[in-house]
């Protein structure tokens, strides 16, 4: 297969990025996403270019760490699919393919295709956690869970904070990726003592990171390479509605 | 070449292993421990290098007991360690099936599926707190698979016959890890983790020989620094991309430790390496990664291979009788769940033998035919749906409609910094946790074992084994404006430097992947002497060519990913030579290291355990050019030497 790319390049958080365009060819089908790049990657270094940084890790779609807006769509054109598990097949020769950063105020270009997610972090340490002081906790079995409500909560934690949800989003909003930690701890019993304040400081914590509201379009839910449900923000406003109203702080 | 010297066991390698009962050990030897007066513990700063299962479990841990914590890691969030990847599950004897299980059964069944290479007592503390972390993982919220009635629910694993592995769907290691990295981020939320994502460790900094501080490349602005602190703990994971193609993670690396192993750690067992048997086979040179599929198909799936050699026909159409479900038929006991190192040399066996299929006849199959016809579609699709949709995503193959093929990769690796029963290595202050270190898998790992050790590690034993280093010697305030300090800083720009200034030809990926290609052909899953001879040939004259003709583009300064890949390739090549030292110098099998010149005359490892019952611990000669190798005598006091039967 043949290819025509275009990249956004950019030198670093500062400079002002651009498209390039460049030819892939002997791409096969059987290739992934990445595995393409990195054919690109090896023959501009022959060439005395910079190769172009992305980041990736897993390449098994479980870490989170890759991203991209391949034509226009975070993570490409598959459903419940990450960058690294799209695999050429997908696209046909002679095609011509954008690719960008994700984009979104909270997440600043750092170089190329890389952007900055710390604003998750701080999300979470702003409240995502259940307060569980090693050795303490009594035995696993002592605290039944229904099993419906585990295997909500572990829909929910199957989230892998790639932050294709706020790339989507026309507002970039973090709803989902909040919803989802939200709500996998609220289900379960061993989250319900934190419950309250989980759910003020996390969304606090999420505006002040410059994250727009949501206005349910739900982009998120289409983008999710976990397929994780835009219940989970409905969950979420009800967590903190009613966490609001019960503290006046 | 020079032949390895050894010396006998020198005084730096005491294990420090308690005495008496094995099931009193660890508390006779935690209440030897000194203590550390709470006021006094945020008077110490720990680097906790690393945050996977090991350094967030640690890290999260230490800080809430009040120490001061900082941690780094390569990925943008601690969240993304390759922990993440772990499918399969967690073991842990808590006997919740009353089928059998017992601590002292996880302990019997670790030692021997490790081919009785590993320490009894550290064996033995690591079932004896297995059961605590099931509790506090399900604590911090990891939704593990539940029964109807709510309570938890097990599977069975390879290696074993109870069923003792917890689980989270497909998912294990990524919900262990958020569990764990959840904790982590609670601890920074109220400053007492300081968090530094996007750095990775390129040097280790001794003080008067005590570890006291790291060197960093800040991976984002490419600046180099230090930092000082009072115990180093290194948590940085498994090499196995050592040999370019393994299930790891594209960033996993062996800097840190190799790093560690120049300022005079000693590196344990570095030939004993880990083949998966079920993963998905290569598909071209392209290929950067080889993606598992989790062990736990084994419980379902049967494998097999055609009985007539050469048998193209698609599988459908290969009726019962003429299928050599081969696992079945050596090892009836165990059939498909035989451990790993067996199963993966048993389906080398079959390829190598002409019975393979697939392109090029290196895989086998596993087929689900049988388990859906028992229990239905839905059933099978409930047990691992996402590992199915994953199959096909890569090889546009319907594993419900044919089976999967698979063939055997490079997963795990036992091998690792030396350390004692405190996870201390041979440094003083430089404690090793997790994959990196070498302590409990002996030869081989039984599956779901890894988690479980990188969590005992952080959560139930650095705890207290760190108060004995902290408590028990003078530790000089120290900063990083000191020499030493500015030494290694300068040692690490130097470095960093010098994979620009080459400008040869080749660039870092295409001398990783010969030399892994050269690992896997020369130091893999079948070994003999002139092989390893061979290879290490090979190895030296491609590392010659790495420095000499390396390619890096772009510059020191701010983001350079193929800049951070030089470097590790540069120490994969020292460790592959060490790997195939340690292979040559070990004259008989042992779990997955295979030598062809010691097997039975079913093609079954034989062990010498009369000269080879020892961990090899290596140490770096002070000129830097070879190795000294030690030897760590491996006394057995509970447990009967066997042969390793699965039969
Ligand atoms: C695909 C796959 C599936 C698996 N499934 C299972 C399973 O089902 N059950 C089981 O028990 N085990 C399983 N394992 C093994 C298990 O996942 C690992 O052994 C274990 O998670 C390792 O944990 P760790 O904390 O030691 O290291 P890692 O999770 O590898 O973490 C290493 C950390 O060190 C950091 N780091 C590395 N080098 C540096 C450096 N130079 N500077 C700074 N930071 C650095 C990284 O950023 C990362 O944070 C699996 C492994 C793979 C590959
Ligand atoms: S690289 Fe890990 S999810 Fe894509």
């Amino acid at each position: 297969m043949h290819l025509t790319l275009h990249i956004w390049r950019q030198q670093n958080a500062t400079s002002a990025g651009g498209f390039e365009t460049y030819r892939v060819d002997d791409v096969l089908p059987e290739m992934s996403f990445l595995e393409m790049l990195d054919v690109l990657n090896e023959r501009l270094t022959r060439e005395g270019r910079e190769p172009v940084a992305f980041d990736h890790d897993c390449r098994e779609g479980i870490c989170g760490m890759c991203s991209l807006v391949i034509n226009g769509a975070p993570h490409g054109p598959d459903r419940a699919t990450t960058t690294c598990q799209l695999h050429m097949r997908r696209f046909h020769d002679g095609e011509t393919i954008y690719i960008e950063p994700f984009r979104a105020t909270a997440f600043p270009v750092l170089k190329d295709l890389v952007v900055d997610r710390s604003a998750f972090d701080r999300i979470l340490a702003a409240g995502g956690f259940i307060t569980a002081r090693t050795g303490s906790p009594p035995d696993a079995n002592s605290v039944p869970v229904p099993k419906v409500d585990a295997d909500l909560a572990m829909d929910a934690a199957a989230c892998i904070g790639c932050g294709a949800c706020v790339a989507a989003c026309k507002n970039a909003a973090a709803m989902l990726f909040v919803g989802a930690k939200v709500s996998h701890l609220a289900l379960l019993p061993q989250g319900k003592p934190e419950r309250r304040r989980r759910a003020l400081q996390m969304v606090q914590q999420m505006d002040a990171e410059g994250f727009g509201g949501c206005t349910n379009e739900r982009e998120c839910e289409a983008a999710c390479p976990k397929g994780i449900s835009v219940a989970n923000i409905a969950r979420l406003n009800r967590e903190y509605l009613w966490a609001s109203l019960a503290d006046p702080e | 070449m020079s032949t390895p010297t050894a010396s006998a066991t020198n005084s730096r390698l005491d294990a420090k292993c308690p005495s008496g009962p094995l099931a009193e050990r660890w508390d006779k030897h935690r209440f030897e421990l000194k203590l550390i007066n709470p006021a006094n513990k945020r008077k110490f700063h720990v680097l906790v290098v690393g945050t996977g299962l090991a350094g967030a479990s640690a890290a999260s841990t230490l800080a809430d007991l009040g120490y001061q914590v900082s941690a780094f890691c390569i990925q943008d969030s601690a969240r993304r360690a390759h922990s993440i990847a772990a499918q399969g599950g967690i073991n842990a004897a808590k006997n919740y099936q009353n089928d059998g299980d017992s601590v002292r059964r996880l302990f019997y069944d670790t030692i021997k599926g490790g081919d009785f290479r590993a320490r009894e007592s550290n064996v033995y503390r690591l079932a004896q707190v297995s059961g605590n972390i099931i509790d506090q993982c399900t604590a911090l919220g990891v939704p593990f698979a539940r029964e109807y009635g709510g309570l938890l629910a097990n599977r069975s694993f390879g290696g074993a016959q109870v069923s003792r592995t917890f689980y989270a769907r497909g998912q294990t290691g990524q919900q262990l890890l958020l569990g764990a990295y959840s904790a982590l981020m609670r601890q920074v939320g109220s400053g007492r983790v300081k968090m530094f994502p996007r750095h990775e460790m390129l040097d280790l900094v001794l003080v008067e020989g005590v570890a006291r501080g790291i060197v960093t490349r800040d991976l984002v602005s490419g600046e180099i620094e230090s930092f000082a602190g009072d115990a180093v703990l290194l948590c940085t994971g498994g090499y196995g991309n050592v040999f370019y193609l393994s299930t790891n993670a594209q960033n996993c690396n062996v800097t840190a430790a190799w790093r560690a192993h120049l300022r005079g750690a000693y590196f344990a067992n570095p030939c004993f390496t880990q083949i998966h048997p079920t993963c998905i086979p290569v598909s071209g040179d392209h290929q950067s990664k080889l993606t598992l599929m989790s062990e736990s198909l084994r419980n379902d799936g049967r494998v097999w291979v055609p009985k007539a050699q050469g048998d193209q026909r698609p599988p459908g159409q290969i009726p019962e009788a003429e299928r050599d479900y081969y696992l079945e038929r050596r090892y009836p006991s165990f059939g498909n769940l035989a451990p790993r190192d067996i199963a993966s040399r048993a389906a080398k066996e079959r390829c190598d033998a002409g019975f393979g299929v697939g392109a090029g006849g290196r895989a086998v199959f596993l087929d689900f035919g049988d388990a859906i016809q028992r229990d239905g579609v839905e059933a099978i699709r409930a047990r691992y749906g996402n590992l199915f949709e994953m199959y096909e995503r890569i090889t546009a193959e319907d594993p419900y409609q044919q089976p999967m093929r698979i063939s055997p990769a490079v997963h795990y690796t036992m091998g690792g910094l030396w350390v004692d029963y405190n996870l201390e290595s041979t440094v003083p202050g430089l404690f090793v946790l997790g994959e990196a270190n070498f302590s409990d898998h002996g030869a081989n790992r039984l599956g779901a074992s890894a988690l479980m050790q990188g969590l005992a590690d952080g959560y139930f034993i650095i705890p207290y084994t760190l108060g004995g280093h902290l408590a028990g010697r003078k530790l000089p305030k120290v900063d990083s404006s000191r020499a030493e300090f500015r030494e290694a800083v300068e040692a690490a720009r130097e470095r960093t430097r010098r994979w620009l200034s080459i400008r040869g030809k080749r660039s870092v990926r295409s001398f990783h992947r010969e030399l892994g290609l050269t690992m896997w052909d020369h130091c893999g899953m079948a070994r003999t002497r002139d092989g390893l001879l061979a290879g290490l040939a090979k190895v030296t004259a491609l590392k010659d060519e790495f420095h000499r003709d390396l390619c890096v583009q772009g510059t020191s300064e701010g983001l350079n990913q193929s800049l951070e890949h030089a470097g590790r390739v540069a120490d994969f090549f020292e460790l592959g030579e060490l790997m195939i030292r340690d292979a040559l110098q070990r004259e008989e099998s042992c779990g997955g290291h295979f030598r062809e010149e010691h097997q039975t005359k079913d093609g079954e490892a034989r062990r010498d355990d009369a000269n080879f019952c020892y961990v090899a611990a290596w140490e770096r000669d002070s000129a830097g050019t070879g190795w000294q190798m030690h030897r760590e005598a491996l006394n057995f006091e509970n447990v009967q030497l066997a042969t390793r039967s699965y039969a």
